[in-house]
């Protein structure tokens, strides 16, 4: 009787996710086996080609080795800001209240509307950053058209919108630390810099490293601010893997070699996470156990 | 210690002022007349220009133009509270079974169904835009709300699960046991039992589906066409456009409202407790 009741609780959800989801994903699988396209829809089978068209594909992978300063050294920089503003608001200030809604505003923000908005600050000729700049006597920065350049906007635009994000989960970890080691450690004489390298810092390991994995999965989509400020430009300077497999897969409809991309940035992408996951609880392990 | 204050209010003010900027900048931007944005940036009103509301007009279609966001307001509080209600159901009910029966499959035990469901998150867009995409048209559901619902579950749904489960196991279960010895069916329990102490979880759960919904972007990109426009995808296409940039910052701010003043009017839900259960 109860079995029953326990599998009407749990159904509902489990079959829709998997219907929604796991159903979708090996059809996913099978079309990068097909040559699926526009102009010849339907599964015919061409065996291993899409992947062996993916192993070369040279655009592919420049786009893949990207997200190592779109996300993850965006995500170190949200890190360190993140937690700064943490221990800062944890610390208390006057007008707390104000600034944690302050601080968590550009959560609530879409990320895409923010683009276009940072993309209008960032304009060449109009934009308020290129005023600044030439105001302190240098000459303007062709901040959307240049490699470097576009890159470093597109990084700022990243750090306003999620910093809070780390914010909340830092300074929610912050809050259930206990107090025992704190007073230990000033008992003992320790500074505020030891206090923060041998007790803080340790003792927020797993929530930092929480927080870490669950921004860089989120960082590794990048889509929205490519989109929006760069087109992926200038040329394809700063394609990301995601806008480029949506232009080879929803723009030119090649689903077959879209699909066998997206598949392959899907297996490299947890496989990065799962060894970065393990590099960061080892180094993390406290020194000698 | 004086020098540690002074660095941390430095900070906290440049922090501050950064978070500000983008906001003010487009707030600014969204009252100024042409001359104020063709010549240089200029950032004082009544000091650099006289605002004024044309931008603000222009997006609802006043002054000749062909662009009105209140369709695309529409389709996004449609599709947003559509698929969050419908996750925040699934996934209360199977949260609810996660976290009070026992499920055993083989070497499949409750937490690996409730880490399955987390890890959901994972699943880049991408990958399942082709078989959306393909099914959708299949289904005639290319371009509508209905599909839209529908495929934005798959990204909500997770987070329901994932909240829910941490706060149905926050409350005790000798509730459920009493209850049950006054005669209550599991249904009873969980719908007139458990369910009224759930709003702080509730609370926050909707909160997180309706924030992820609502800035959703690459599903109503890839699957709408043009009959069902959502705001972002509407304020990307004028992005594309030649739109001044006083429409574009009035646009903006217009799309970007609606979730911070339903961030506000919900704040007050989220005790402290309510938002240390969110992050675990």
């Amino acid at each position: 009787m109860n079995k029953v009741y326990g599998r009407l609780f749990l159904f509902p959800g489990l079959i829709t996710l998997i219907a929604i989801i796991i159903f979708p994903l090996f059809f996913t699988i099978a079309l990068t086996f097909s040559n699926w396209s526009v102009a010849n829809a339907g599964f015919d089978w061409v065996g291993g080609r899409n992947w062996a068209a993916m192993a070369n594909n040279e655009r592919f992978w420049d786009s893949m080795v990207r997200l190592i300063p779109l996300s993850f050294l965006t995500v170190l920089i949200q890190y360190v800001l993140g937690f700064a503003i943490a221990m800062i608001a944890w610390q208390g200030i006057a007008a707390r209240r104000f600034f944690r809604v302050l601080w968590l505003v550009p959560m609530m923000t879409t990320p895409v509307v923010m683009s276009v908005v940072w993309k209008s600050i960032f304009n060449e000729t109009v934009g308020p950053v290129n005023d600044v700049v030439t105001g302190l006597g240098f000459s303007p920065v062709s901040w959307l058209s240049e490699t470097v350049p576009a890159m470093f906007a597109i990084m700022v635009a990243e750090v306003w919108q999620w910093t809070p994000f780390m914010f909340l989960l830092l300074l929610a970890g912050l809050l259930s630390l206990p107090k025992e080691p704190f007073l230990a450690a000033a008992i003992d004489g320790a500074g505020p810099l030891r206090t923060f390298f041998n007790v803080t810092l340790p003792m927020m390991a797993p929530v930092s490293i929480g927080a870490i994995i669950i921004r860089l999965i989120e960082a590794s989509k990048i889509f929205d601010t490519v989109y929006a400020m760069t087109n992926g430009g200038p040329g394809s300077s700063t394609e990301t893997p995601t806008y480029y497999i949506y232009l080879t897969g929803l723009r030119n409809f090649d689903l077959a070699n879209g699909a066998t991309l997206s598949i392959t940035y899907l297996i490299v992408f947890i496989a990065l996470l799962t060894i970065i996951a393990q590099v960061l609880s080892r180094l993390s392990r406290p020194k000698g156990v | 210690m004086v020098i540690k204050r002074i660095l941390a209010t430095l900070f906290v003010t440049l922090w501050s002022v950064f978070v500000l900027l983008p906001l003010l900048w487009a707030l600014v931007t969204s009252f100024k007349p042409p001359e104020a944005v063709n010549f240089g940036a200029t950032y004082l009103p009544f000091v650099e220009f006289t605002p004024n509301l044309d931008g603000w007009s222009a997006i609802f279609g006043g002054g000749g133009a062909t662009t009105n966001l209140v369709p695309p307001l529409f389709n996004s509080v449609a599709i947003t509270f559509g698929a969050a209600a419908i996750s925040l159901v699934l996934g209360t009910v199977t949260s609810y079974g996660l976290s009070r029966f026992r499920y055993k499959a083989g070497f499949i035990k409750n937490q690996d169904i409730v880490f399955f469901f987390i890890s959901q998150r994972i699943m880049p867009p991408i990958v399942l835009s082709f078989p959306f995409f393909l099914m959708l048209r299949n289904l005639g559901l290319l371009d509508t709300r209905s599909g839209l619902i529908l495929v934005s579950i798959a990204g909500l749904l997770p987070i329901v699960v994932w909240l829910m489960v941490d706060f149905f196991n926050g409350i005790p279960k000798e509730l459920d046991e009493m209850a049950m010895l006054e005669g209550y069916s599991p249904f009873e329990v969980f719908g007139r039992v458990i369910l009224p102490l759930m709003a702080p979880g509730l609370t926050v759960a909707g909160m997180f589906a309706v924030i992820f919904g609502w800035n959703d972007f690459f599903y109503p990109l890839v699957l709408t066409f043009g009959q069902i426009v959502t705001l972002p995808v509407a304020i990307v296409s004028l992005n594309a456009t030649i739109t001044p940039y006083w429409t574009l910052s009035a646009a903006a701010i217009f799309a970007i409202l609606p979730l911070i003043a339903f961030a506000f009017a919900i704040e007050r839900f989220l005790s402290k407790g309510s938002l240390s259960g969110a992050v675990r």
